[in-house]
């Protein structure tokens, strides 16, 4: 794209084109304003999509085998580890990165501070992709997906944690798809439907933080069912909800900051100056959330331990895994994030996000699976499981870079300048 | 201006109160507090001293609920070489404990234990299973998606699930020969093929007071306790041993309270979460705002 760039094209953004005489067609924005041999070219051109085809080869192969020969074939078929990477990673790692719709609607539609505007949306898709591709992966662990819709309309057990899991990422994701529509509706031109969308946004967005503290909450209760199967370190009958909607906080606002440093990267082709010159100072804006997040989750997770009196397991080599956890995944992320505000080093926040998202994705495997049956022996997830799980997630990449691409999401729409014009 | 904006808000608050009111079903879990099992509830009374290892209650299992044919027949006894546990194949198995000090091996069948609350019940999305008042935990297999969470909840580790199955996976797990026979007020299958009557079926709060007989009778024989008169929250399945319960393989920690328990605290948020939210963050959105539209109206003004 950008030797295209170099050349003299302008990525596509409004709907006429330079002296308004031909209006784009859907046909030109999907292409970005490049003919079809010009954009498959510069799509071959991009070794990342060599990766990813093999990817695609293989592990559409392994994820169709899965449907033909059920779970058994791809996963080592525990009883005792019901949940393995497609839940563990794909529900309980993904859900918690996909927080920043509702912390930046918040911040934005909520507490007013428009200063955030320029990465709210793209806070939004990632918490949409996220959502959405969190339900790719239940599908395919689910061993009956099509019967996905029995807790909403056939056969309703209200009383259970993962009905409201259920209802709630529905709903949330509805509410995130009418939060977007304004984006997709500068893009296809259609003024009315965005001005339909802004008259309830606040609504919307205070929608979305109703169902987001429950559901994130309710996936860390999923866990209450299993007192004596997580460790004690790891698990807290009071807490647990608090500590998984806590952590989800700054795990979206750290999943946000990486997001945008590898957009910034990777195609600052298609960002626009309003993004560029702000990304800096929204960072450290981002920072400074997610260290408030952080220092009331270390808190909050040292209180549990009191409360519940688990202060001898953390002589115990389960105490070592946590502890390390604990410094590696929120100390020091809240550290460098703490030197990098009073400082103004956003590339020292870009890292130390990143250490947060690792951080975060260890916190999550560490409850799910790796101290999950900690009296019994652990289970190591069969390869077809690792190869399912690149794949969704090579497929969840793929999807985010093709809206990026062309929703104004990263960029603004010209639209409006060109209507007064 | 003025009044454009309140109708925007009206409007926003009204969209999340109906959000709202969508997902209030999730929240009327706490009425089985203290419940302590139906009172005619069946159950049986498993005695470890009694116990040979003969695996004919494998058998009678297999056989009553048309179970697929083992790998290894029920007269092989080398298969209490290891530890085994439930499976879609077999809903009840026998394990093999050498007891330190003692000069023979204790035996105990392990089965769904049939609790008076049980977990894989509470945790159920969609409602499959039923805690009848006969005291048998059945399910609804029709219903079942398959998240397994059921599996995760049980502290017994029994309900297993037929992964091998393509088309119509399900949880598998015994049910107290409900269908064939407790309905009827007949013992399940295995209880009847016992050949040492090791296992007592009758009424649970009879069978309690057996137990206790039966410490007080031997007490130099049993264990002082019935393991699961009040483990999370009593089970219709008991036990009585006379080695320590963790020595035979069960699991002394579960404590007396059912699962549910541990979830309600979490479900008594839910309520305050969807009632406090929508008010305090339309106050907080209000709040923060305020100076933005004082500024606008002084400007409208001049």
């Amino acid at each position: 794209m950008n030797t295209l760039i170099a050349n003299g094209k302008v990525p596509l953004a409004k709907h006429y084109n330079e002296d308004r005489s031909v209006e784009w067609s859907v046909k030109d924005k999907l292409l970005l304003g490049l003919s079809l041999s010009e954009y498959i070219a510069q799509a071959f051109r991009n070794p990342l999509n060599w990766l990813f085809a093999v990817i695609f080869t293989v592990g559409g192969y392994v994820t169709i085998t899965r449907f033909l020969f059920g779970l058994g074939y791809v996963t080592h078929s525990s009883y005792d580890y019901p949940w393995g990477l497609f839940l563990g990673f794909g529900l309980f790692v993904m859900v918690p990165l996909s927080a920043s719709g509702f912390m930046l609607g918040t911040t934005v539609e909520v507490f007013g501070r428009d200063d955030f505007k320029p990465i709210e949306r793209l806070a939004l898709l990632n918490g949409l992709l996220g959502y959405l591709f969190a339900v790719v992966f239940l599908q395919v662990d689910l061993g009956q997906p099509w019967r996905l819709v029995y807790p909403m309309f056939v056969s309703l057990g209200p009383a259970a944690v993962l009905f409201l899991v259920a209802w709630h990422v529905a709903t949330y994701l509805s509410v995130q798809v009418a939060e977007l529509v304004p984006a997709f509706a500068e893009w296809m031109g259609m003024p009315k439907l965005k001005t339909f969308i802004k008259s309830m946004i606040l609504g919307l967005t205070i929608a979305g933080i109703i169902l987001s503290t429950l559901h994130q909450g309710a996936l860390g209760a999923l866990f209450t069912y299993a007192p004596g199967k997580v460790h004690p370190l790891w698990y807290s009958a009071p807490f647990q909800w608090f500590h998984f909607f806590c952590s989800s906080i700054f795990a979206g606002l750290s999943m946000l900051i990486v997001v945008s440093t590898i957009c910034k990267k990777t195609m600052a082709w298609r960002c626009d100056k309003n993004f560029l010159t702000n990304l800096d100072r929204l960072t450290i804006g981002l920072a400074k959330g997610a260290t408030l997040a952080l220092i009331t989750y270390l808190v909050i997770k040292i209180i549990a331990v009191a409360h519940d009196g688990d202060w001898g397991y953390l002589a115990s080599g389960w105490g070592q895994w946590y502890m390390l956890e604990m410094v590696a995944g929120v100390i020091l992320p809240m550290i460098l994030f703490t030197i990098s505000i009073r400082n103004n080093l956003p590339g020292l926040a870009r890292f130390a996000a990143l250490i947060a998202v690792l951080g975060i994705a260890l916190n999550r495997l560490n409850t799910a699976l790796i101290t999950f049956n900690w009296k019994l022996y652990q289970e190591i997830p069969h390869w077809r499981e690792v190869v399912i799980c690149i794949t969704i997630y090579s497929l969840f990449i793929v999807t985010y870079r093709f809206i990026l691409y062309r929703l104004p999401i990263l960029y603004s729409w010209k639209k409006d300048e060109d209507a007064a014009s | 201006m003025k009044t454009m904006n309140r109708r925007k808000f009206l409007k926003g608050s009204l969209l999340g109160g109906a959000a709202a009111s969508v997902i209030n079903k999730s929240k009327n879990a706490d009425a089985s507090a203290s419940f302590g099992g139906y009172p005619d509830a069946m159950g049986v009374l498993v005695d470890l001293t009694r116990c040979v290892g003969c695996r004919s209650c494998e058998a009678a299992c297999n056989k009553e609920q048309g179970l697929p044919a083992p790998a290894q027949s029920f007269d092989d006894l080398s298969v209490l070489d290891h530890e085994r546990r439930t499976s879609e194949g077999a809903y009840t198995v026998v394990n093999r404990y050498e007891i330190p000090g003692q000069d023979h091996p204790l035996f105990r069948k392990i089965q769904c234990n049939h609790c008076n609350e049980p977990a894989c019940l509470t945790s159920c999305f969609v409602n499959a299973y039923t805690k009848t008042p006969e005291g048998a935990v059945i399910y609804d297999p029709t219903v079942c998606v398959g998240c397994r969470t059921c599996m995760v909840a049980c502290p017994f580790y029994i309900p297993a699930y037929s992964y091998s199955s393509v088309l119509n996976p399900v949880i598998k797990k015994c049910i107290f020969c409900y269908d064939t026979r407790l309905k009827f007020g007949r013992p399940p299958a295995c209880v009847e093929s016992c050949p040492r009557e090791a296992l007592t079926f009758g009424k649970r709060k009879d069978l309690i007071k057996t137990g206790n007989q039966r410490i007080k009778n031997h007490p130099d024989l049993y264990e002082d306790h019935i393991y699961g008169e009040n483990e999370v929250g009593g089970t219709s399945w008991m036990y009585l041993s006379s080695a320590p319960f963790d020595q035979v393989g069960f699991d002394t920690d579960l404590g007396t309270q059912p699962i549910l328990s541990y979830v309600k605290e979490f479900l008594t948020v839910v309520p305050m979460v969807l009632t406090i939210w929508p008010a305090l963050f339309a106050g907080f959105h209000l709040l923060a705002t305020r100076k933005d539209k004082q500024k606008k109206e002084e400007k409208s003004e001049i």
